[in-house]
């Protein structure tokens, strides 16, 4: 009888194994994890969802009064709240991917030391629920952007490039997705890591942009501080298209999209490595 | 043509730890490592582990999980794994279920495997019962669609009805497994692995459980692999049994020698004991006890309700007209159970020459309750005690499914009994 296997499984040896196919199957399970980390988050607390509208203001909030108030940042023309609003909700999309996505193989330990499926489906899941939480808080702006711009009349206006806004988005999510996936790699073996991320994070938050604009390093003489860091481009971007204020290089968007791809790429790799073998190692 | 098709195959697998290398998890570890790599040293954390091995003379510091599996698994059928704790089962499922991947070797299948999670796993405790039944679904790879479809009965099965709604952060733990366990027998996979997980369910759960797996492989035509340390249980459901030993497997055929051979090992009794031979230092006296069970093989482990079989030498240097042997029964506890003597329980008056000569002696049924027992010899010449040997010999009673139930009675009873039961109205 001539044999033939639905599936054999072997020790691994190939560099990048990503079975579309398969992702593709288990589509329905990416959904129900989106589902699952939305509706869950906020269970059994007073305000539910409406936490996901409080972080921004409230940091936007004090932001603009010790950065722009007390330390008296200029912010172009645009009102520093806006400021502050446009670069937090962007940047907390960055940072929630990232955070998460770091802490896949350890937090899934049990789940992924039970049963089989594509185990990247987990921080892509991550990242598209975060998307989500992403779009309610770009509501939010929107909506501030319109109040500001109907009663306080600032002179505020969107770039005509405003089109292009998902497809940053998109890199952004690549870039968290690709970090998130590398550390996560590595948390396996080295737990350090998980401290690193946290306070990592804050301080990559100073250089990247969000509250300080790139024309106050240029003025300082500091620029090299951010020269180097694709989130830093992004923010400003992102600022760009919503507020259109800000300075964009040619430079900063070739360097972005191809360190995005890259991380992202490299992720998959070292993720794939680590798939098969983590549970020996955790 | 169908029922002899190999659906999975596994072929030298193998699965190797590495000591020492592995669990070092630091990264100052690692890189004191590096620069002892650098400077041309040796593995500063490697040493701990040779020289612990050198008292086992082995200076691998590797260690193989499971070494050179071979076996196959045909459609319909289900197969008992079973092993001592550490013998590779559990990385034996985990490399079947795709969690970890081998060291060498391969395994080879024609259908979609699936495992049966243990309590809970997957489980999200904030959402509700039929919210986790479609996430539990499509952890295991169905879609959307397939369990919408079987959502009722599966609900059904669970018997949760009344809770589906309710988080299952407020279910008891039976009734987390009753979910679980529902969720994976309405999965229709080719393949089920089931993991001890019968354990936590109650009694009515249990049979509804060994019934669904039993119709999933003789209806379904589907194939299941069963690991447990529940030999009734195994006996009930299983049609082979393989059984693991240090990472290999020592025994692959029926579940009746399998379990045998199982709790004989397990039981680190060695053949010797199933014969004993005494000190002579009497002229008249019990020299050796042999035991053998009902394929005449040396033994100490005997099925609930086979038969036992005794050869008792005797050593004699005078001619008698009435020699008589009983064997007293004792359990554990020291309490009497039966005595088997030769006056009471044979016609037969045994009279011997002046040399040395054996009785043979079988008892049919032994109806006993799993546990050791002891024998007590007394030999007696022409109506006289002669010898009494206190305790000389003991053997050991094994679970079997002797209802056909997959069940047996459970509280230190020592005897069972056949019986019929009927219901008049």
């Amino acid at each position: 009888m001539q044999q033939k296997w639905l599936f054999v499984i072997t020790p691994k040896t190939k560099l990048i194994d990503l079975n579309l196919k398969e992702v593709w199957q288990y589509r329905d399970l990416l959904m129900l994890f989106v589902k699952r980390d939305l509706v869950t988050l906020y269970k059994q607390t007073i305000l539910g969802p409406l936490w996901y509208l409080i972080q921004p203001l409230f940091t936007s909030v004090i932001f603009t009064l010790v950065f722009n108030n007390v330390a008296d940042i200029q912010t172009g023309g645009i009102p520093p709240f806006l400021f502050n609003l446009a670069g937090i909700t962007i940047w907390n999309y960055f940072k929630e991917c990232l955070t998460a996505t770091s802490d896949t193989f350890k937090k899934n330990e049990q789940i992924f030391g039970k049963v089989y499926f594509p185990r990247i489906i987990m921080p892509m899941s991550i990242v598209v629920s975060n998307l989500l939480k992403f779009g309610i808080q770009l509501l939010i702006f929107i909506a501030f952007y319109i109040y500001y711009s109907l009663y306080l009349s600032s002179s505020i206006q969107t770039s005509i490039y405003i089109f292009l806004f998902p497809i940053l988005v998109f890199s952004m999510g690549l870039l968290g997705l690709g970090l998130g996936m590398v550390i996560s790699s590595m948390v396996t073996k080295y737990r350090d890591l998980t401290f690193l991320v946290s306070f990592g994070i804050q301080l990559l938050m100073y250089i990247s942009l969000v509250v300080i604009p790139l024309s106050l390093f240029q003025e300082k003489g500091v620029e090299w501080l951010v020269m180097y860091n694709p989130m830093g481009y992004i923010i400003e971007m992102a600022r760009f298209l919503l507020l259109n204020e800000g300075n964009i290089s040619q430079f900063g968007i070739i360097y972005t999209g191809v360190s995005s791809i890259l991380i992202f790429l490299l992720g998959i790799v070292i993720f794939n490595k680590t798939e098969k073998t983590f549970i020996d190692t955790i | 043509m169908m029922e002899d098709d190999v659906i999975l195959k596994v072929e030298n697998l193998s699965k190797q730890y590495r000591l020492g290398l592995v669990g070092t998890g630091t990264i100052s570890h690692d890189l004191n490592r590096f620069l002892a790599r650098i400077r041309g040293k040796e593995d500063p954390y490697l040493k701990i582990g040779e020289s612990n091995d050198r008292s086992t003379k082995g200076t691998s510091e590797y260690v193989w999980a499971l070494k050179d599996i071979n076996f196959e698994v045909k459609r319909g059928e289900v197969l008992g794994i079973i092993g001592k704790n550490g013998a590779g089962k559990s990385t034996l499922l985990k490399i079947l279920s795709k969690v970890t991947g081998p060291s060498t070797g391969a395994i080879k299948s024609k259908g979609r495997i699936a495992s049966l999670l243990e309590v809970g796993t997957g489980f999200h405790p904030e959402m509700t019962g039929k919210e986790n039944i479609f996430l539990n679904g499509a952890i295991l790879g169905m879609t959307k669609k397939e369990i919408a479809s079987k959502l009722d009965e599966i609900i059904e099965f669970s018997g949760c009805e009344r809770y589906v709604d309710t988080p299952v952060k407020r279910y008891s733990s039976g009734m987390k497994v009753r979910l679980a366990f529902a969720v994976a027998a309405f999965l229709e996979p080719d393949i089920l692995v089931v993991d001890e997980v019968l354990a936590v369910g109650d009694a009515e759960f249990q049979k509804k459980a060994i019934g669904k797996m039993q119709d999933i492989s003789s209806q379904g035509g589907r194939t299941v692999l069963f690991v447990s340390h529940d030999m009734v249980a195994v006996q009930s459901l299983c049609s082979r049994l393989i059984v693991l030993e240090n990472g290999g497997i020592s025994f692959d055929g029926s579940v009746v020698e399998g379990v045998d051979y199982y709790m004989y090992s397990s039981l680190e009794s060695d053949v010797n004991q199933s014969e004993t031979y005494f000190e002579i230092t009497k002229n008249r006296q019990v020299s050796y006890i042999k035991l053998k069970n009902s394929s005449s093989i040396a033994s100490t482990n005997f099925f609930m309700g086979n038969s036992i079989h005794f050869q008792i030498g005797i050593k004699n240097n005078k001619e008698s007209k009435d020699v008589r042997l009983a064997l007293l029964i004792y359990s554990s506890k020291g309490e009497k159970i039966a005595v088997v003597g030769s006056m009471e329980s044979s016609k037969n008056i045994f009279n011997v020459k002046n040399n040395d000569f054996s009785f043979n002696l079988e008892i049919m049924k032994l109806n006993l309750m799993p546990g050791r027992y002891f024998i007590t010899t007394l030999l007696a010449f022409d109506s006289k005690i002669i010898e009494k040997k206190e305790e000389c010999i003991s053997f050991i009673i094994i679970e079997k499914d002797v209802y056909g139930t997959g069940k047996i009675p459970k509280g230190n009873y020592i005897v069972f009994f056949n019986s019929k039961w009927d219901l008049k109205t």
